[in-house]
């Protein structure tokens, strides 16, 4: 099971800029590396991360196999209302990681 | 005969020259007062990442490992917390006097090796390959207990020895390029090595997430990675050779602060 860590502030004010910062343990495993025996280690990343704000989407990234492993992705967002703040990752072998957090607005 | 007394006339002025190597070696050890963690050298944006919990990657081992604190194990069928419950009270400061000294060995061990005596003796369970990334998260959280608090070496006599031989290899040359330990982190430190600040090398935040591993690694693989640096043939992990050096290292960062989990470039 991936981990992942989340920041977002649990209160704010309507209208206020948000910082919210995420983190997923991932290997992202580039596809352009060999082992000792010269086998290319098959590619294995995270190719896209979505954040839903209440249902609806205010942050979606592609990534690519040059991305750091454990991916800290870090963006800002408009707190308009109290909700949930979802995240999604996926990418290949069928990996697919989702948290959500709490935000309450006043 | 005669050979005899020109090798004795010879010795006199050679005990002379290793009783001053000895006197310049000890003064060339940083004095406490100037000792300060590889913290102190990291840039703003890799300080600001170790600050924070959410964005320390360190902390993600720390999780698997509390996870793995609490999982029963091996034919016993305990989990560490069975014996030693929360791991925030019990395991506060410990990671700070390892390696200490085992009785039933007769030598030091470091934490990574106490873990596994611990699994393999308590919960009857095989023991965590070297560099896993089980034995890193579980020695990482234990490690994270004793944040903030100073690294105590232990003041066992019976580790002595191994204390001495741990000094000793830190200014032994080594390798194809014959250098020691201490010519860079004793005699250099602060200066740049190509772009790069040579730290001093206190091992105060192990096991730390290495920017360049891109993952947690112990203080044994970052000797290693030292040692192929010098084009010298690295010790098997879990080598005594390397405890020892652990033991010295540890010592010699002595009332520094523990930053497990650490980020470094």
């Amino acid at each position: 099971m991936a981990r992942a860590l989340i920041n977002v502030p649990a209160k704010a004010k309507r209208g206020e800029v948000i910082t919210i910062k995420t983190l997923i343990s991932h290997v992202m495993e580039s596809g352009f590396r060999h082992n000792q025996i010269g086998v290319r280690i098959p590619r294995d990343i995270i190719t896209s991360f979505t954040c839903t704000y209440n249902g609806e989407e205010i942050f979606q990234a592609d990534l690519h196999p040059a991305i750091t492993a454990n991916p800290f992705i870090a963006f800002t967002t408009i707190a308009t209302e109290s909700g949930t703040i979802a995240f999604t990752w996926r990418g290949d072998n069928g990996f697919s990681a989702a948290e959500s957090v709490n935000i309450t607005v006043e | 005969m005669n050979a005899v007394r020109k090798r004795a006339r010879w010795l006199a002025p050679a005990a002379v020259l290793l009783a001053l190597a000895a006197v310049i070696s000890a003064r060339a050890e940083i004095p406490l007062a100037e000792r300060r963690s590889g913290y102190a050298d990291l840039a703003p944006d890799t300080k600001a990442m170790q600050d924070d919990d959410t964005s320390n990657p360190g902390m993600l081992a720390v999780l698997d490992g509390e996870a793995l604190w609490k999982t029963k194990a091996g034919n016993a069928g305990r989990a560490c917390a069975d014996c030693h419950a929360d791991a925030r009270v019990s395991m506060k400061g410990v990671a700070a006097r390892y390696p200490a000294f085992e009785p039933t060995l007769s030598r030091p061990v470091n934490l990574e090796q106490r873990i596994n005596i611990c699994r393999t003796e308590r919960q009857q369970a095989q023991p965590f390959a070297s560099e896993s990334k089980d034995l890193l998260a579980l020695t990482a959280f234990v490690g994270m207990q004793s944040r903030g608090q100073p690294i105590a070496p232990p003041a066992d006599e019976r580790l002595r020895p191994f204390l001495d031989a741990g000094r000793e290899a830190f200014s032994r040359r080594l390798g194809q390029f014959n250098l020691s330990c201490g010519q860079c982190h004793d005699d250099n430190w602060g200066k740049r090595l190509i772009g790069n600040i040579i730290p001093q090398a206190h091992p105060n935040g192990y096991p730390l997430y290495r920017l360049e591993w891109q993952s947690i690694g112990s203080l044994q693989r970052r000797l290693r990675n030292c040692m192929i640096g010098l084009r010298a043939e690295p010790y098997e992990y879990g080598a005594p050779e390397y405890v020892s050096l652990e033991l010295y290292l540890m010592w010699r960062a002595r009332g520094l602060p523990a930053e497990t989990p650490a980020v470094r470039p």
